[in-house]
């Protein structure tokens, strides 16, 4: 069966999509990435589209729940080179893709992706700081806030 | 004079039509996308009419099948002076939209989706009919002109 492919890039998962994607096509590479960000342990999945001429509701529809499906697997989406001819298109259509975030291109997806990361990971090392403190003494915690 | 006055007298010629294609299954939406797409290059629509266009076509289709299961897609060109554009046909034969008023506001959606089908494909192009809607079944016409 055809699919799209899924390529490695360090600790993120890169799609590129170039054909007319029909619906069946569009559901597999979402149970296809789910399963890669499984096996890789990807951190980000960056999405390239600036092949695609159209995006109608149900591939919409399928990136936004690709990207709530990555998010609970612990990966973020990045959807890159959405056309300006798209985006207008996709808008006048009702579709904001509120959920998904983009970037101009893979390069910049990519740095948002670092970014978003480096947050996270400075987010759960306080959350780790604070724990360890709470539990060796909680009084200290206590006067320290 | 145009040559075929004394076989149409009454009504105009038809539109050549490009393509045909039967609506059976979600491949079909593709296939309609890929042929519109295909017709919209060769007459050189820009990118943002194509874009509308094909992005309309893909909604209408996928409407079809939504509510009547099965129908029918044809691109036809139209000529209109100097200005060339591309006709689309949508017959379905299913039971027919009941209220094409309540169909066509923002939201509506009978059955599952994204809601935004009639409504926002009619946003989407330069002229929106619908031409009949009764029990055998409704008939959506699209036409967008072509923009370099």
């Amino acid at each position: 069966m055809e699919h799209i492919p899924i390529v490695r890039l360090g600790d993120y998962l890169l799609v590129s999509i170039q054909v007319d994607v029909h619906d069946r096509l569009a559901l597999k590479l979402q149970e296809d990435l789910s399963a890669a960000i499984r096996q890789h342990d990807a951190s980000g999945v960056l999405i390239e589209v600036s092949s695609l001429d159209t995006l109608d509701t149900f591939i919409g529809q399928v990136l936004a729940e690709i990207a709530a499906t990555s998010r609970l697997l612990g990966a973020e989406t990045v959807l890159c080179g959405v056309r300006p001819a798209v985006a207008l298109t996709l808008v006048e259509l009702g579709v904001s893709l509120d959920s998904v975030h983009t970037a101009l291109d893979v390069d910049r997806g990519c740095i948002w992706l670092r970014d978003r990361l480096a947050e996270q990971d400075a987010a759960e090392s306080r959350c780790r700081r604070i724990k360890g403190n709470m539990s060796r003494s909680p009084l200290r915690t206590l006067s320290c806030t | 004079m145009p040559k075929n006055q004394g076989k149409h007298e009454s009504q105009p010629p038809s539109d050549p039509v490009l393509h045909v294609i039967q609506i059976r299954s979600s491949d079909d939406v593709s296939r309609v996308r890929e042929a519109l797409r295909r017709c919209c290059v060769e007459r050189r629509f820009g990118d943002l009419a194509l874009s509308r266009l094909v992005t309309a076509a893909s909604e209408l289709t996928r409407n079809l099948l939504q509510y009547a299961g099965r129908g029918e897609v044809a691109i036809a060109e139209v000529v209109d002076g100097d200005r060339v554009g591309l006709r689309v046909r949508f017959d379905d034969v299913g039971p027919g939209i009941e209220d094409v008023e309540a169909a066509l506001s923002e939201g509506f959606s009978s059955s599952d989706g994204l809601g935004l089908g009639l409504g926002g494909a009619r946003r989407l192009v330069d002229e929106f009919e619908i031409i009949e809607h009764s029990a055998a079944g409704t008939r959506i016409l699209v036409t967008q002109w072509s923009r370099p």
